[in-house]
């Protein structure tokens, strides 16, 4: 048994329950009879399970359906149920999605409801990626951004101002009931190391944006596990001089929004990861742990040169991101052992990243390429070319940075180099592409890239009509 | 007037609050089961042993279903009985339900399903059109050809292009996944199912049960979105909960979790057309000859009206002096291919707006030319007939043309696009706009009929039931305001309830966009019907000709004294007048003989254009849609915010059936993309960030619930202009013509531009 207490549209709830694993949106459904949240997929895709989630970093838009009632300990829920004031007055994004004719069905409804109320509240108006982990079949979107444009200038309800509120009325602190050898929840990175050297078998639960589809769609029983979001010194970013420290807990739309002054290429490519709901939850520590062939994070760091930490009990050990990816899902990591962060150069101007994928937003990459030459005097002195999705790990371009290195920075090197990606990748063919859509588009990105260095633009997103 | 009034949806207050019930939401008695299927790995196969044991033995199971212990195995097919609930013997396609577990949990359920240990023989397994054709595994005896004049007469042309394109299936991805339950009854079956064909669970319930239809009773409140894939696909639920309950006599729900419900049920048909064309030097049409090779899956389902679909629009706005039409519905070893919004109209159309495009490339016209040249003879002159033999006597292509030319700026802006791409090396414009001419009346047409139920309440409320079942589209309100205006009473004070198969009998599908056509007459000639008891009765006690009385503005003025409505039917309740009355309605004028391909299928036609813009990159093949520009003909609208809710939605829906939803069959026959994290329907930066939609509201010449027009699948088909416009964009790479297949992923364009590049 575990020992749960969060509150719950403004009620504290104490629960016990029996595995760990529980979802939250199975917990609304079944338990708490709060129909009002739905299931569309049960993977974290479509955001019809969004629900507002407040704790001291603010408040946060999470699908329910992949978010275990551990995550939530000390935290303040909000289901569209609670949306409405104490006297049932309408929330301004409830009146404007009336009046702008925003629901049809009326089935990913609560779910879009609840992100535009959390965006709302946070003051953050770009509605495109706000909502792009809410799908919706019936309208084709635009009377719901229509419906939340008209929110923008309404004032946050009374109701919702004032989260300090919701969070006094619950107890924070270690939860208590809980056998430590099945379910434990560190409050730091010593506690963790602690107990996971002993419990190597653990599965590490950070955002649970992947281990939450273990459990939905594969139907695992994960055995012993621990939730890292008790961690929070692993959830730090600091500037180290020239260096960038950023902890393996901070979740990806903390670092997105940490990056965009530094390298805002990068930042514009975590903007495609996932959603904003995905991005809330998944942290950058288990986007690098968990070995994905894709993953977005990696090829993008491994172009940055970063330095992957890791522990085990009290042993520290770093090591350049590149060498963690050994062969597919199978890392340098020793047992007892876990991603405590990572370091990357607070600089690096020349650091474009591309993310090709069937749709935009919220979708895997077919491939994604990073790329970070150094040009001196028109000739290249060095290069950094990682990609995803072009073999079993995130991997380096080796023959193609080297086909690049002591040459001028010219389309003519480019052509030259180009050959070398077969040297470097032979991809496989899947739903998401073709091996030969990917080596051919891995050979234009660096095209795009010349191009996009020197000011042309290069992205179908910087064209209107 | 109530009718044409821009009312929201009826149910928009609790759609925001979360207080709509699905089925889902709707509590059951204590003690009830739930519901999984254990699925086939394989495509094609004999089973050869299925040892449930493990599944019994399962924490929570109660029971379990085979053909082993269910010797007398319902079907599910909603036409030719080719669909065991589960499979017997041999399994058919990878996803097909094999065995049945209930057990106390949802979530226990799906595990136990987990556990079976199936082993089969397989068999050869025919996963393509070209591998069905081969093998001559079909539906029909052979294919089915409708022609008109001489295709031969191409030899006349001065010009002839050749071609094939692919064009992709659909998920429906309705975002509430397929569910049902029964209840058990004393004297029968009560279910609930997110369904659009009631009448159809109950007839398959009852089939199953051995019961009289007159046992089972379907009710359904609303959908979380249908689309077409929840006029058959339910079936399967609803009759396992049925079987489950009556076995155990507790109730039963099964929903399926998205990536089976996208493993097991059909989507839309993907086609190959191959095609030749001639034309005269103009670009005039001379002669058409297409081949529809449709891949149906493993049963007929509706495999063939949906054929047929495909073949009647095989024109669109174009009239073609002479044409074949061949059609193939291949019998493959995947999903059984279902209803989808336009069920076969866009593929048809697909076809012949890509002849138009490679002529027009041929020609080194813009396609827009070509369509002009070739438009069915407008509306008020001598009416020209389809291939199929009916008069197109109401086309108002050209004027849609012209004024949505006018208002999109499309010269301006293709000279715009032009322009661009002339310096624009890596990022290529294009820009396209298509037309849409669509048939409204079920193909099969004993279908277009309807009835409804309306009751006033002797304190002058009123509730309606009808025929039809609310999927988002807003039918309900679109009745109650026809219901409303023939009382002078507001919509919201007509009150409709769910679909109830207990008080509307024989029903057709929510489908062929017929909701409000159909069931908004039925329920005015039901409430015409009580209306005119009230003037009768109220007339009488004035003195005065029934004619005279008027109902208005929740008032009803008779011989100069004005009563509220509630007092007139308070006085007719106690002098004994009914006030309850059903109605009904059968669309007129239709005929149609699908053998010879000959008749009047539809009773109108729908009208629409497109305007899109898109732009393309020749090194990814990404493609982005820039701005779309509509115009769309509903007749008088019944409630203009709500049509233009569908249009832009259908809009969107097409546009991404077009571009990003890829559906993709690995070689052993599984889909891979059974999950929204694989398959890619539109997001919210998917749609044109500039989105222009104006109707045109001409009122309908026939005989329509208040002169409207349906307005459910029409505009599907705008979004065909959104292909158009990424083939436009590849064209500006090079000299060949881009053939570009559907959907026009990333991988396709860039494909499409080398292809261009490399002539």
């Amino acid at each position: 048994m575990t020992q749960v207490t969060f509150s719950l549209n403004g009620a504290p709830v104490s629960l016990s329950i029996q595995s760990p694993t529980q979802t939250l949106l199975d917990y609304l459904r079944e338990t708490a009879g709060l129909k009002g949240t739905k299931e569309g997929c049960n993977e974290g895709d479509c955001g019809a399970c969004t629900v507002m989630v407040t704790d001291e970093h603010g408040a946060r838009a999470l699908n329910a359906c992949i978010l275990f009632l551990p995550q939530l300990q000390g935290k303040a829920i909000r289901t569209v149920e609670g949306l409405t004031g104490p006297d049932g007055q309408a929330h301004p994004v409830q009146t404007a999605m009336v009046a702008h004719h925003g629901s049809q069905c009326g089935f990913c409804t609560p779910g879009f409801v609840m992100s535009m109320a959390t965006a709302h509240l946070n003051g953050d108006r770009d509605h495109d990626t706000t909502l792009a982990g809410n799908l919706c079949r019936c309208t084709g979107y635009a009377p719901i951004i229509r419906a939340a444009q008209a929110a923008e200038a309404e004032p946050v309800p009374d109701w919702l101002k004032d989260a300090s509120i919701i969070r006094a009325q619950i107890s924070l602190g270690v939860p208590k009931g809980a056998s430590r050898a099945t379910v434990f929840q560190p409050i730091s990175s010593d506690d963790l190391a602690e107990w996971y050297v002993v419990n190597p078998q653990a599965t590490l639960i950070a955002g649970a944006t992947d281990v939450g589809l273990w459990v939905t769609k594969q139907m695992r029983d994960l055995g012993p596990v621990a939730f890292l979001n008790g961690a929070t010194d692993l959830q730090q970013i600091e500037f180290q001089g020239s260096l960038v420290h950023i902890g393996a807990g901070v979740t990806v739309e903390a670092l997105r929004k940490a990056l965009l002054p530094l390298h805002p290429s990068f930042a514009a490519m975590l903007q495609r990861y996932g959603s904003t709901q995905v991005r809330n939850a998944a942290t950058i520590g288990g986007n690098i742990a968990n070995g994905s062939p894709i993953g977005d994070g990696p090829p993008a760091l491994i172009a940055l040169g970063a330095t992957l930490h890791l522990r085990r009990g009290d042993e520290m050990r770093s090591i350049p991101l590149e060498s963690f990816f050994l062969d597919y899902r199978k890392q340098d990591r020793r047992a007892g052992e876990f991603v405590a962060g990572i370091s990357i150069p607070a600089k690096a101007p020349a650091l474009r990243c591309y993310k090709i994928s069937k749709r935009f937003d919220q979708d895997i990459s077919a491939l994604c390429g990073c790329f970070n030459v150094t040009i001196e005097a028109k000739n290249v002195t060095a290069a950094r070319i990682a990609f995803g999705g072009m073999a079993g790990i995130p991997k380096r371009a080796a023959h193609v940075e080297a086909a690049l290195v002591g040459r001028p920075w010219s389309l003519q090197t480019l052509k030259a180099a180009s050959a070398a990606f077969a040297q470097d990748f032979q991809p496989l063919s899947d739903m998401r592409a073709s091996a030969d859509y990917r080596l051919l588009s891995a050979q234009n990105l660096l095209t795009r890239y010349f191009h996009d260095l020197s000011g042309q633009p290069v992205s179908v997103q910087q064209v209107h009509a | 007037m109530t009718i044409g009034a821009s009312l929201p949806h009826d149910s928009a207050p609790l759609h925001v609050t979360g207080q709509a019930r699905y089925v889902d939401d709707v509590p059951l008695p204590e003690g009830a089961l739930h519901l999984a299927f254990g699925l086939s790995t394989e495509a094609h196969a004999d089973i050869t042993s299925l040892d449930l044991t493990a599944v019994r033995s399962a924490p929570g199971v109660v029971a379990v279903f085979s053909a082993e212990n269910l010797p007398d195995m319902p079907d599910v097919s909603p036409t030719v009985h080719d669909e065991p609930l589960l499979a017997v013997g041999k399994v058919h396609y990878a996803g097909q339900p094999v065995f049945l577990v209930v057990a106390q949990s949802h979530l226990q359920a799906r595990k136990a399903a987990r556990l079976a240990k199936i082993t089969y023989a397989p068999l050869p397994a025919l996963l393509t059109v070209e591998q069905a054709l081969a093998a001559n595994s079909r539906f029909e005896q052979g294919p089915i050809i409708w022609s008109r004049g001489d295709v031969a007469d191409m030899a006349k042309a001065a010009v002839v292009v050749e071609g094939e394109i692919e064009v992709g299936g659909q998920e429906h991805f309705y975002l509430e996944g397929q569910i049902a339950a029964a209840i058990p009854q004393e004297d029968g079956m009560h279910i609930i199912a997110s369904t659009q064909h009631p009448t159809e669970i109950q007839h398959k319930v009852a089939h199953a049960l051995h019961l009289p239809m007159s046992a089972v009773r379907v009710e359904m409140r609303r959908m979380g979105g249908g689309f077409g894939g929840k006029e058959s696909q339910g079936n399967a639920l609803a009759v396992a909960c049925a079987v489950a309950a009556h076995a155990t006599g507790k109730p039963c729900k099964m929903r399926y979790d998205r990536d089976d419900d996208m493993v097991i049920t059909g989507k839309r048909h993907d086609l190959k057309i191959r095609y030749k064309a001639g034309a005269d030097a103009e670009g005039r049409l001379i002669a058409v000859d297409f081949t529809h090779l449709v891949r149906c899956g493993y049963s007929q389902d509706l495999s063939l009206a949906v054929a047929d679909r495909a073949m009647l629009h095989a024109d669109n706005c174009y009239w073609i002096p002479n044409i074949r039409i061949e059609s193939h519905r291949l019998k493959t070893n995947t999903q059984s291919a279902t209803a989808y919004r336009g069920f076969g109209g866009p593929q048809g159309i697909v076809g012949i707006e890509r002849v138009i495009d490679h002529l027009a490339h041929h020609l080194g016209l813009d396609p827009l030319t070509i369509m002009q040249r070739n438009l069915y003879a407008a509306m008020g002159s001598a009416p020209q007939t389809t291939p199929y033999g009916m008069e197109v006597d109401d086309s108002i292509t050209d004027q849609i043309l012209d004024r949505l030319m006018a208002t999109s700026d499309y010269q301006a802006r293709r000279l715009a696009v032009e322009a661009f791409n002339a310096t624009s090396p890596i990022l290529k414009k294009g820009i396209a706009l298509t037309p849409v001419k669509f048939g409204i009346s079920f193909t099969l047409t004993f279908l277009n009929q309807a009835g409804a139920l309306v009751h006033v309440y002797q304190d002058g409320s009123v509730i309606v039931n009808h025929g039809g079942t609310e999927m988002g589209q807003g039918l309900n309100q679109k009745v109650a305001q026809v219901t409303a205006q023939v009382f002078g009473l507001t919509a919201a004070q007509v009150k409709i309830t769910a679909a109830d198969t207990g008080k509307v009998p024989n029903t057709s599908a929510t489908a062929a966009s017929s909701g409000s056509d159909l069931n908004g007459k039925a329920a005015e000639n039901a409430a015409l019907t009580i209306r005119d008891r009230l003037s009768a009765f109220i007339a009488d006690k004035h003195g005065v000709k029934p004619q005279t009385v008027r109902f208005k503005d929740g008032q009803v003025r008779v011989g100069g004294e004005v009563y509220d409505f509630a007092r007139v039917v308070a006085w007719a309740y106690q002098a004994r007048v009914s006030l309850s009355s059903t109605g009904f309605y059968a669309t007129p004028k239709i005929n149609w003989d699908r053998v010879k391909g000959q008749g009047r299928p539809f009773l109108y036609f729908a009208y629409g254009a497109s305007v899109t813009e898109v732009v393309i990159d020749t090194l990814t093949g990404e493609n982005r849609i820039l701005r779309c520009d509509i115009l769309h003909d509903t007749g008088t609208s019944l409630n203009p915010v709500l049509d233009i809710g569908q249009v832009e939605g259908a809009y969107v829906q097409g546009a991404g059936w077009l571009t990003t939803e890829e559906l993709v069959w690995n070689a052993k026959g599984h889909l891979t993309t059974h999950a929204p994290s694989t398959y890619k329907i539109p997001a919210v930066s998917d749609r044109p960030p500039i989105f222009n939609v104006d109707l045109w509201t001409v009122p309908n010449a026939e005989d329509t619930v208040g002169k409207s027009k349906a307005v459910g699948e029409p505009p599907f088909n705008l979004g065909i202009s959104a292909f158009m416009a990424i083939s436009h964009a590849i064209s500006a790479c090079g000299p060949a013509y881009p053939a570009l297949n559907a959907p026009a992923t990333a991988e396709r364009v860039l494909m499409a531009v080398q292809r261009v590049q490399d002539v």
